[in-house]
This record gives C-alpha cells, structure tokens and sequence, in this order.
C-alpha cells in the first residue's frame, strides 16, 4: 500500500483505469461532503461502466463455468455459452442461483477455486441444517477491502479517522468486513465487536472514536444508553456512523443521529456477495449506491421472476462481476427494494437502492442475524415432549429485536413442579440459542391455545412496528 | 397413607381457576384443597377433589393438560403451636419440602422427594390421615 496516495483534492486520475482492485488510490472529494476512495471507478460515465460490466461478466461466466459442475450443468442445459453473453438483455436468460442450491453444495461445493487457494471462509445461517458458506481468494478480500474503504469514504471517514467496530466478529461478515476495509482505508481500528454497551461507550470517550459501525438497532441502543448516562451528543466524538445488517426506517435514523450526534448511514450487503459492502449510502442519504463495477444488479418480479422496469419494487437480485472464489450467477437474495438510476448529488454515476421494504421468504433479521422459522421448527421437533403445534411471535422491546417461542404444554412437558416446567423452558432457550446463536424465551402456553389454522400454519406473528420496513 | 393429587397446567389468564372451579361443581365433584403457584405468564394449580379420575376425565376433555401425583397430608394440633409441632418432626425427617398448602381448616398437605421414607419417619409423630380419611373430612 506505499504507493496509495491520500491526499482529498488531488482527483479523479482521469477515469482511465477501470481495475477495481488497483493498489493505486486516490481519495478525492464528492459533491456531497463525503470522499470517493476510487474516484475513476466510482464515478464511471454510465456506457463505460455498461461495457466493463459486460467484459466482466463474461470473465464470471467462464470461471462459474470451467470450475463450477453446477453452473457448467445449468449453463449446458440452457444451451449458453459464456463467450455469447455481450449485452444487458441477455442476462435475462442466465439461470438464477438460490440460497438452497448453495446448501445443497455445502461446503465447498459452489468454490472456484480449490480450498488451498481460499484464504478465508465466513459462514451464514442457511433454511435448515447447514449453514451457508462463502470462500474469498486473496484478491477477493482486497476488493471487498476497497468497498468496505468506498463505503466509508463516502462518509467522511479518511486515514487518520478511529473506527470503533462494534459488529460482530467471527464467521457473520460484519466484523471482519468492516475491520479490513477500514485498515485498507488507513483509519485506526478498534474491533470491539457487540455488547458490552459501557465499555462501548468508554472506549468511544478515551479513545476518541470518529466513526463506529455496527447494527442500527445496537445505534439506538448506545444512543439511549448515553442518554441515560447524562452523556450529551457532543460529549461524543464521533461524527458517522455505518450502520446495516438489518432493516432499519429513516424515521430510526434522525433519532440515532441526534442521539449521537452523527451522520448515520446506511449500508447493505449479504454474505453470499461476500458481505457488507454490496451497495452503500453517500451523506446525500438518498437509496443505497450499488458498486456495479462489482456487481451487476436486477429488480425482478419474486412470482414470474421476469425482469421489472426501474423504479418498482421486487426482488434484488445480484451477479457477481469480479469475485474469484465464489462467483455467483443472478443470486435471489429475497430482499425486495427498487433501484434509480437518476444522478446523485455526490457524484457517483452507479445505481442506488432503496431500503429493503420486505422479505419474499419467510426470513427474519433479528439483531442483524438471520433467522428461518424452520430452523426454530428443527429444534423444537428434535425434542419429543414437544407438540407440534407452536408459535414464533417476534416484537420489539425498546429498540431491540425479540424472539418469543410458544409452545403448548402437553402431557408430555407437563410435571409437578414449577421448576420442572422452567428447566424446560431454559432446556429449549438453549438448544434454540446453541443452532441459531439467538436468545429466545420460550413461553408455555395451555393446550389450543396456539390457533390452528385451516391452511398453512401461521408458524410467524411479526408484531414489530410495520414502519422498520418501509419509510 | 398417600394421597392423590391433582395437578393442572393454567395460562395466568382470568377466569382461568373459576373455570376450572365451576366444571368440577357442576359435575358434584368437591374441591377439598387447593393451591396455585405464582408466576408471571403460567401456574400450576394443585387440587385435592372427591373424585380425582372423574376430575381428571373431565379436565381433559376440557382441554386442559393435567398430572396425578402423590402427596402427604397431616391432621394439625387445632392448638398454639400446632403447625410448630408438624413442620419441626417435617424438619427433623431432613425430608426437603417442594410445596405446602392447606386443605379444609385442620390439615395441610405437602409434596417432598422421597414420599416413602417422609412417611415411615412421620407416621408416629404427627396424625398422618389417609386417601380415605381425607376425602373424608
């Protein structure tokens, strides 16, 4: 990185590299406040960035396509050759890719590369049983770096900036995402990872945190937090904040800004992408810049999956444009947003998102961890006391995600004591905790108390306030 | 010298022991002692009825989930230092107790561990009542 120069001003070095990965940087202002870490790439003219999409594109088609059995086998039966792919359109006819087809090649299965050559692996919570896993070659984690580095650039941060890190470090992406892209950066990292609200809160004081990053939810929580402590916004020294994993409304983020007294930003990303970083907000706070130099996006319908025009609503769906390790072919990542194209403010030329509106599966974001209904149904089905009747009610305490799990007392559960009835509620709070790492109460409920339904069991109450969806 | 008791699992909803209550009345079935735990969301509410099977029978097709299990019941000295006298030989037995409550005026019932040996240790010093005599009462 000797070669990185930093100095804000010096400018776009004239928009003729398109090397997403290039060692060479140069930060520079946007229009919005914000910095750009790869002014040429991030700030393409629309046609050029069409064509670098489409070269790379080809580049992931060949390499899904000499490595991966499961592509080669999706792209013979289609009759498409990775040579043939050479304008927009044609994406439509590629095969998309699931969550389920990366279980059912766990867990290596879905890798370009041979295991020896990924240097790292981060893993999420797949539908049932396995998790899904995601592999990065060297380059792979140097370009999540950068848009990691992009991502806060456009807030502001610069080298010199501390970053108090306080995601999750381990196999969630969001530690360790943020962590590395703000040391490509040149911020000073403090990776302090979740909880411990006052030691956050100390650390933030003594060290003299500029940035922090971690889920909004945990924001509000540090913001209230301070509050309480009769800490005033200007007693923290923090000026921005980066903060996703999980849904969150514009109406949380004015509060998590006075509470703070900072820019609050939001940022998406999923694992299989690779993790945070797919798309990011300027300080312009308008819909999320997507990096289509790294990933090419589309709006589909979730029923006919046909692609939708810009502007409405549907499925986000992603191909990957430079990953080496895991390239992935119009990955459904069941999030459902819409996509502008109109210039922004900043400068960026890139297409920006909206906020995730909704789900089209039946998964839950809580506290930045995913969870399926069915992998709480696997728990409580592998204990035999348990009737097969049972109710996920989640709602939200404060400004915090909770998982209630109901559960009819039988026969079965049923002993003489009240200790015996709490064991068993301890005993599944943490065969539910030791799967999906959540804490859940579990809450015993007479028999028919649980409403049966004609249909399709309803297995989810989600009484969280509908806002945290929309805006 | 046990006696039956019967066990019901409630949701702490009111209404919920009336209900509970009324069923066994209409059907003549007497509620001779009974108890309730305190707990934020459940309980459990422990009965001793003339006819615990029938009263069991009749809770289950109600709906509700329900346990048998075996309790000590003791005749209390009515006297100053009556319920002393029982809980200090109950002390002295080392016997650990799970749950205590009274039934009619004169006599408690009480759960512990080890049933068999609390009563051979308590059989000559308090006036231990049977299922017969306590139904009785």
């Amino acid at each position: 990185m000797s070669s990185r120069r930093s100095s804000p001003g010096e400018g776009d070095a004239g928009g003729a590299r398109l090397t997403g990965t290039a060692r060479e940087q140069h930060l520079a202002p946007d229009a919005a406040g914000g910095l750009l870490w790869q002014p040429a790439d991030e700030t393409l003219p629309t046609a050029r960035l069409g064509a670098l999409q489409m070269e790379r594109l080809r580049e992931t088609l060949r390499n899904a396509y000499e490595h991966i059995p499961f592509y080669r086998k999706k792209l013979d039966e289609l009759g498409i050759k990775p040579e043939d792919v050479d304008c927009h359109g044609d994406v439509a006819d590629l095969p998309f890719t699931t969550k389920v087809d990366l279980r059912d090649h766990y867990p290596f299965g879905m890798f370009a590369r041979p295991r020896e050559e990924i240097v790292r692996v981060h893993a999420s919570s797949g539908t049932t049983g396995n998790p899904t896993t995601v592999g990065y070659t060297r380059d792979d984690v140097d370009m999540w770096g950068d848009l990691i580095a992009r991502t806060l650039a456009a807030g502001g941060v610069k080298p010199g900036d501390l970053l108090q890190n306080a995601y999750g470090y381990g196999l969630f992406t969001g530690g360790l995402g943020l962590h590395f892209g703000a040391e490509r950066l040149g911020c000073t990292v403090v990776p302090i990872s979740g909880g411990n609200t006052e030691r956050q809160l100390k650390i933030m004081r003594d060290f003299g945190a500029t940035a922090l990053s971690c889920t909004p939810s945990y924001a509000m929580y540090l913001a209230e937090a301070a509050r309480d402590r009769g800490l005033r916004p200007e007693d923290l020294p923090i000026r921005v904040g980066f903060h996703g994993a999980e849904p969150w409304t514009n109406e949380l983020r004015l509060q998590v800004e006075a509470g703070l007294g900072i820019d609050a930003l939001d940022i998406y990303g999923l694992s299989e992408m690779g993790g945070p970083g797919v798309a990011f907000e300027c300080l312009c706070k308008g819909g999320m810049h997507v990096n289509e130099d790294h990933y090419l996006v589309e709006i589909v319908d979730p029923e006919t999956l046909q692609p939708l025009p810009e502007g409405e609503v549907g499925e986000l769906v992603f191909t990957t444009l430079t990953r080496q390790a895991q390239p992935l072919i119009r990955y459904r990542t069941r999030d459902l947003c819409s996509l502008t194209s109109d210039p922004c403010p900043c400068g960026r030329t890139s297409a920006r998102m909206s906020k995730p509106i909704g789900r089209s599966d039946d998964m839950l974001i809580i506290r930045g961890v995913n969870v399926f209904p069915s992998q709480i149904e696997e728990v409580l089905m592998s204990i035999p006391e348990i009737e097969p009747h049972y109710q996920i009610v989640v709602d939200r305490k404060g400004y915090l995600d909770v998982i209630e799990v109901w559960v009819e007392v039988g026969e079965g559960i049923f002993a003489e004591t009240m200790g015996d009835l709490e064991r068993f509620q301890r005993k599944v709070q943490a065969q539910i905790y030791n799967v999906l790492n959540i804490q859940v109460a579990v809450k015993l409920k007479e028999p028919k108390a649980i409403q049966r339904s004609e249909g399709k069991a309803v297995r989810v109450i989600d009484r969280r306030p509908a806002s945290i969806l929309g805006r | 010298m046990k006696v039956t008791q019967l066990t019901v699992f409630l949701e702490n909803r009111s209404g919920r022991l009336a209900e509970v209550a009324g069923l066994l009345g209409r059907e003549g079935i007497n509620i001779r002692g009974f108890s309730t735990t305190e707990a934020a969301e459940y309980g459990i509410v422990r009965l001793i009825v003339t006819d615990p099977v029938r009263a069991r029978d009749l809770l289950h097709a109600a709906g509700f989930t329900t346990h048998f299990s075996q309790v000590i019941c003791v005749r209390v000295p009515d006297e100053p230092g009556g319920l002393a006298k029982v809980l200090g030989e109950l002390a002295a037995t080392g016997a650990s107790i799970d749950y205590l409550y009274s039934i009619s005026f004169q006599n408690i019932c009480f759960a512990v561990r080890d049933i068999d040996r609390a009563i051979e240790l308590l059989k000559d010093k308090v006036a231990l009542l049977t299922d017969e005599e306590v139904r009785a009462l």
